[in-house]
Parts: C-alpha cells; structure tokens; sequence
C-alpha cells in the first residue's frame, strides 16, 4: 500500500489526504451517516437511503479506479502505481465480517462515520470509538502473539 | 426523478427523507477517496486508522506492520472530523449528539473494532473501496456484514431497545 518514503514524496502528501479526508467526512456528514439513528433506520428498515450513500461513493471510486490508471501510469505525489483493492479472500472475511455486522447493528456506528460524528458534535460517541481501538487491541494482541 | 418510477406512497415509505442527501453525500465521499487515490496511489480505508495509531503505543506485530501509514492516516482521520465540522457548522447550525445508549456504543464500537481487522476492512474499505474495485472478497464481506447487522438491528428492535 506505502513504504517507508510515503511521507517523504512530496510536500502536497499530506495536504491532499487532508483535503480528500475533509471531502469524504463532509459526505458522511450531508448524508447522515454520522448518526447512528439514520444507519440504524436503515437496519431496522425504516429508511433505505444509506443504499444510495454507499452505492453512490462507490460508483465514483470505481469509475475513478478505472479511468485514472488511463489517465497515467503512477501517482504525481508518490511515484506509485494504481491499483484497485483487491483483498484475498479466507475464512476471516466471513468471520470478522459477522462480527463488524453484530457490533454495527447493535450500535449503527462504523469507523469513518464515527470520526465523522465527532465533528458534528456528538461527544457521546467517544464511547464507541473508546470501544473500537479496544476491539482493534484485542485482536492485535491476539493475532500478533 | 425516482418518483417517476415508482409509486410516491411506495417512494414515501422507502425513503422518508428523499434520497438527495444521501445520494450527494455519498458522491462526497467517494469523491474523497478519489481525490487521495489520484494524487497518492492510496486506497484509503477508515478503519485501518485504527490499527496503525495503536503503533505508536504498542509494539505489537500487528500494528507496528502499519506504522509507515501512521502519520497520513491521522491526517485523513482528522480531515473527516474537520470535513463532518464544515457540514456541522454550516447546515447542521448546532451540535448534535446521539441518543443511543453508550453501552450499546461501548460494546458495538468494541465488535466493530474486532470485526473490521479481523474482516479485513469496513464500510468505506470493503463498502466503497473494495466494492468499486469489483472485488468479490469485498462483496462477500459486504453481504456478510449488512445482512448480520440487519438481523442484528432488528433483534434489537423486536426486544425493544430504543434508544
């Protein structure tokens, strides 16, 4: 994904992701996604618009994974080459993936939309952030020994 | 332009607040993504934030693996916090703050935390990253963790828990 230099290549890096982050948290924020109630209607079945937030964000990635490779061959700001995401497949994505499935039903909450939430003011979902590097912790401490 | 498809009862009763907001701000944040994947090669996820600023307090394999990622993945985190704010600020015009219970925000946050390492990413890795890179490993864990958090939410709801 990056090697040790990433940081090192140009002075724009981190103003770019700075501003890419600012882009992506406004969305999280104009779509509602940073409130746990709106994610959990959708879950209960009470309002579908979540399906338009995360089929419309990635309908802009894929058409930008697919047309900028076209566009050049590496990065301007690191030199690397495009690629898309492609994750191997095991047994964890089905495992993990139930697991991320219970906690976000339980508490409508997932990682960028509870950074999100933050910056619309909600201070009450430090307690799920608090939760998510315990779990991150957990399985670390876990699956590094 | 939907209601042109569909009956506006039906319309009304599957999207209650319209689907502008959720449409344009789902075109903000795979906007976002874009912008860094343009500039950068970098496909960022948000929950590998995690992960990689536990390194700077534990040596632990499994995090010290991310600790050349570290610093830009507190710049995006602290993008989406300042990105959240201009809405906050500028549409929102107050703070707003959930009513769900913290114990299910402790506890949810702390599966969560487990699953999406474990998983190998989370809504915006596997959602919108993996989903927009056609990745069937992405799919499948999309399918997987949308139809246990349906299950989940509604179990939560039948037992009456609200908020």
């Amino acid at each position: 994904m990056s090697g040790p230099d990433s940081q090192a290549q140009s002075p724009l890096f981190l103003p770019l992701v700075l501003g890419g982050g600012i882009l992506f948290g406004f969305g999280l924020g104009y779509s509602h996604m940073a409130r746990p109630e709106v994610v959990l209607d959708f879950l209960q079945f009470t309002d579908f618009g979540l399906l338009f937030v995360m089929f419309g964000a990635a309908i802009v990635t894929g058409l930008s994974f697919a047309l900028i490779p076209r566009l050049r061959s590496s990065a301007p700001l690191t030199g690397q080459e495009y690629t898309r995401r492609l994750k191997s497949f095991d047994k964890n994505v089905l495992i993990g993936g139930a697991i991320f499935g219970v906690g976000w039903g339980l508490s409508g909450i997932c990682p960028g939309a509870a950074y999100a939430s933050l910056g619309i003011g909600n201070i009450t979902i430090l307690w799920a952030i608090v939760g998510m590097f315990a779990g991150a912790y957990v399985q670390g401490v876990w699956r590094s020994s | 332009m939907v209601t042109e498809f569909i009956d506006p009862a039906v319309y009304e009763t599957l999207f209650p607040e319209g689907i502008t907001r959720y449409a344009v701000g789902g075109l903000f944040v795979g906007l976002g993504a874009a912008v860094i994947y343009f500039g950068t090669g970098i496909i960022a996820g948000a929950s590998t934030f995690l992960e990689s600023t536990l390194s700077y307090v534990s040596d632990q394999s499994r995090f010290q693996r991310y600790r050349y990622d570290r610093d830009w993945r507190i710049v995006f985190t602290v993008g989406i916090i300042i990105g959240a704010a201009i809405y906050g600020v500028f549409w929102q015009g107050e703070l707003w703050t959930t009513e769900v219970q913290p114990a299910r925000l402790l506890l949810g946050g702390l599966l969560v935390g487990i699953g999406t390492r474990i998983g190998k990413g989370c809504t915006s890795g596997h959602g919108v990253c993996g989903v927009g890179s056609a990745s069937k490993t992405s799919l499948v864990g999309v399918m997987t963790f949308l139809l246990v958090a349906i299950g989940t939410a509604q179990l939560v709801m039948a037992a009456g828990v609200n908020p």
